[in-house]
């Protein structure tokens, strides 16, 4: 994984509340088996609207995105954070992230930053007044910086630092197999197997 | 202090423990499908990584699968690939895998408890959100993404952070009419998608406590749909007496030892919640969705909110968006809108006794003109068991499509989807926009609302039907 420390880049603003896996990338464009070249599914319905704000040249290249609340509801599906960041996402703001987004953000690498919804509002009049305001994401500071704003963003600590390090989970966990291998020796022989 | 029954479940299952560290958890079962494993699997083999517990995994294909010609070779060439992957990865791996055309296949949520293989006091996971569903034997049970699968394919563990508890009582009893479905979206309604969110729910209260195991894997399969991290019930006679005797259930002296530690498994008297949420049973009505997320529901009886109903700006937004992609006016009674497709299954409400419920409100009468109704089992099992009753005939002869088991138009991954601008009757769990076919309009509800919908072709429930005997003499 690919470590964040700081990202300096340009943001969409995307004006909606629960905006959910559904949208993010419908179900159709999940049948894929690898892990790559999902960015065309990217908000795949909504993208169809000319009108619809990723489709404004002025946003191209945009990596950040600052969303309503309750972003990432519904689906597991961590095609939804691997369309982000195919299409070259690297952040999301929102002063609410759904649970397992912000679980398949973190293992993925993409930094799911949460905001109070007021410093989503300022960031929104003002990238939507000049889209090549540049945004900063301190992960470092956990700091959000753009024009006169400087706002702090939560992430848990423990993801920060896998982040910070660009380190795999399932490397650290294999570090304890010994004590995995001790808890199944106390597993009840009554609990179920499939084979 | 005591315990809750989460905490209870969390605490057997801690590997290990560390300040400032998630805890490692261990998984009892982790379920796999076709959608969310290829990229797992790919990563172990790139790794050089073997699937640590095949014993604890099991495989089905449902999301992408056909519910017509299963006999055939899958015509869609991509969702034939993610089936093929699946089968080639099971093998290479050495996982169980039921695939399409096999007894136990069906939808991953119905084919766990099915075989008994979800039992109280678990942990288990599986990359669909739905999950959640086994909680209603007082397991622990969430969604993972696809790393998680693959970090639990390799390891048998997961790193959780610890979520906090909630208790939703539910007091009184459900009126007659009125099912699980009904509860579960009257208390969305009411917390809004992002009310659970960070916890793991304990659904408590007489009116939990007299639903069957069915409605209660109905409940808590919608835990999700409130950002809730788990739902879960306290596990009791209802729940033993439907897993014994099940083929994976234990026998003789291991379930005598198993049902012991089963009945430890409720939340102590001296124990807290950090939430409480009370509801009552007693005063709920059918209850549907107008708008594009779980949340935006009234019940049958109300008409479409305006948006200038919702005091919260975002709500408000949310609302008119939503009313203009379902294409509804505010003020319309729920009771005038006509919908095309009436979808009855999934996992929420895809089980025998949905069938059953369904079945019996819709026996001697038509479905409308202009309106199809499409019954897909949530598994083989659940197909034979309806049809041995004979539920598939009265669908039939009532003119509706009875279709094999699988995911179906509950997410539209396979060819069974709305066209643009139809407008459905579900009982599944989600009206996103475009969920169940781009440009659809889904309408939550439960199996009974369903069928009598089929009927009347807008929205209905069974009382607004006529009387068998009277239907056919007009």
């Amino acid at each position: 994984m690919e470590k964040i420390t700081t990202h300096t880049g340009t943001a969409l603003p995307l004006r909606r509340t629960n905006v959910d896996t559904d949208q993010i990338i419908p179900a159709v464009y999940l049948k894929r088996v690898t892990r790559t070249g999902f960015e065309d599914g990217l908000f795949g319905a909504w993208r169809n609207d000319p009108g619809f704000i990723l489709n404004k040249p002025e946003y191209a290249g945009v990596s950040i995105l600052v969303a309503g609340p309750d972003f990432g509801t519904g689906s597991s599906r961590e095609h939804a954070v691997w369309a982000l960041m195919d299409y070259g996402f690297k952040v999301v703001l929102s002063s609410r992230f759904a649970d397992i987004f912000r679980g398949n953000s973190g293992k993925a690498g993409l930094l799911a930053a949460e905001v109070e919804q007021d410093v989503v509002e300022k960031l929104w009049v003002m990238v939507e007044a000049d889209p090549s305001t540049p945004v900063t994401v301190d992960l470092e500071a956990r700091e959000v910086r753009a024009g006169d704003v400087v706002a702090p963003f939560r992430i848990d600590d423990y993801t920060r630092w896998r982040l910070l390090e660009g380190l795999d989970d399932i490397g650290i966990t294999l570090s304890h197999d010994d004590d995995i291998a001790a808890y199944e020796a106390t597993r009840p022989s009554w609990k179920p197997a499939t084979l | 202090m005591g315990k809750t029954l989460a905490e209870k479940v969390w605490d057997e299952h801690v590997v290990r423990s560390a300040e400032g560290e998630p805890d490692l958890l261990f998984i009892d079962l982790h379920l796999i499908h076709e959608v969310t494993s290829p990229q797992a699997f790919e990563g172990l083999r790139l790794a050089g990584r073997a699937v640590r517990r095949p014993d604890l995994t099991l495989a089905t294909e449902d999301h992408n699968v056909p519910t017509l010609d299963i006999d055939k070779p899958i015509a869609d060439p991509v969702s034939r690939t993610q089936v093929e992957t699946l089968r080639k990865n099971a093998e290479e791996f050495g996982v169980r895998l039921h695939p399409l055309g096999d007894v136990e296949q069906g939808i991953v949520h119905v084919v766990g408890p099915q075989l008994g293989l979800t039992q109280p006091g678990m942990t288990i996971v599986c990359g669909d959100s739905h999950t959640s569903t086994h909680g209603a034997f007082g397991a622990i049970a969430f969604g993972i993404g696809t790393s998680e699968v693959e970090h639990v394919l390799a390891t048998q563990t997961l790193m959780q952070a610890r979520p906090r508890t909630m208790a939703v009582t539910v007091k009184g009893s459900l009126p007659e009419g009125v099912t699980a479905k009904d509860l579960v979206l009257t208390l969305i309604a009411h917390t809004g998608t992002g009310g659970g969110q960070g916890y793991i729910v304990e659904y408590r209260g007489p009116a939990i406590e007299e639903l069957s195991m069915e409605a209660r894997m109905t409940i808590c399969n919608m835990s999700i749909e409130w950002g809730a991290k788990a739902g879960l019930i306290a596990p009791d006679q209802t729940t033993f007496d439907y897993i014994q005797g099940r083929p994976e259930a234990p026998e003789g002296d291991q379930w005598d030892a198993a049902v012991a530690h089963w009945k430890t498994l409720v939340t102590d008297e001296d124990a807290t919640f950090d939430k409480e949420i009370v509801l009552d049973a007693s005063e709920m009505t059918p209850f549907v969705t107008w708008g594009t997320n779980p949340g935006q529901g009234v019940p049958l009886g109300a008409s479409v909110p305006a948006p200038s109903d919702f005091a919260d700006e975002g709500d408000r937004v949310a609302a008119e968006k939503a009313l203009e992609y379902m294409g509804l006016e505010a003020g319309t009674p729920m009771r005038d809108i006509e919908v095309d497709t009436v979808f009855v299954g999934s996992c929420t409400n895809g089980r025998i006794e949905d069938l059953r419920a369904a079945a019996e409100v819709i026996k001697g009468h038509k479905v409308a003109d202009d309106t199809r109704l499409l019954v897909v089992p949530g598994s083989v099992r659940v197909r034979l068991q309806a049809e041995e009753e004979g539920l598939d005939v009265v669908f039939k002869e009532a003119g509706g499509e009875w279709r094999g088991a699988g995911c179906s138009m509950c997410l539209g991954m396979n060819p069974d989807q709305l066209q643009p601008g139809e407008r459905s009757a579900s009982t599944s769990n989600r009206n996103f926009e475009g969920r169940q076919g781009k440009g659809g309009r889904t309408h939550l509800v439960s199996p009974l609302v369903a069928a009598a919908t089929a009927v009347t072709g807008r929205l209905a429930s069974p009382a607004d039907l006529p009387a068998v005997g009277a239907a056919s003499q007009a």
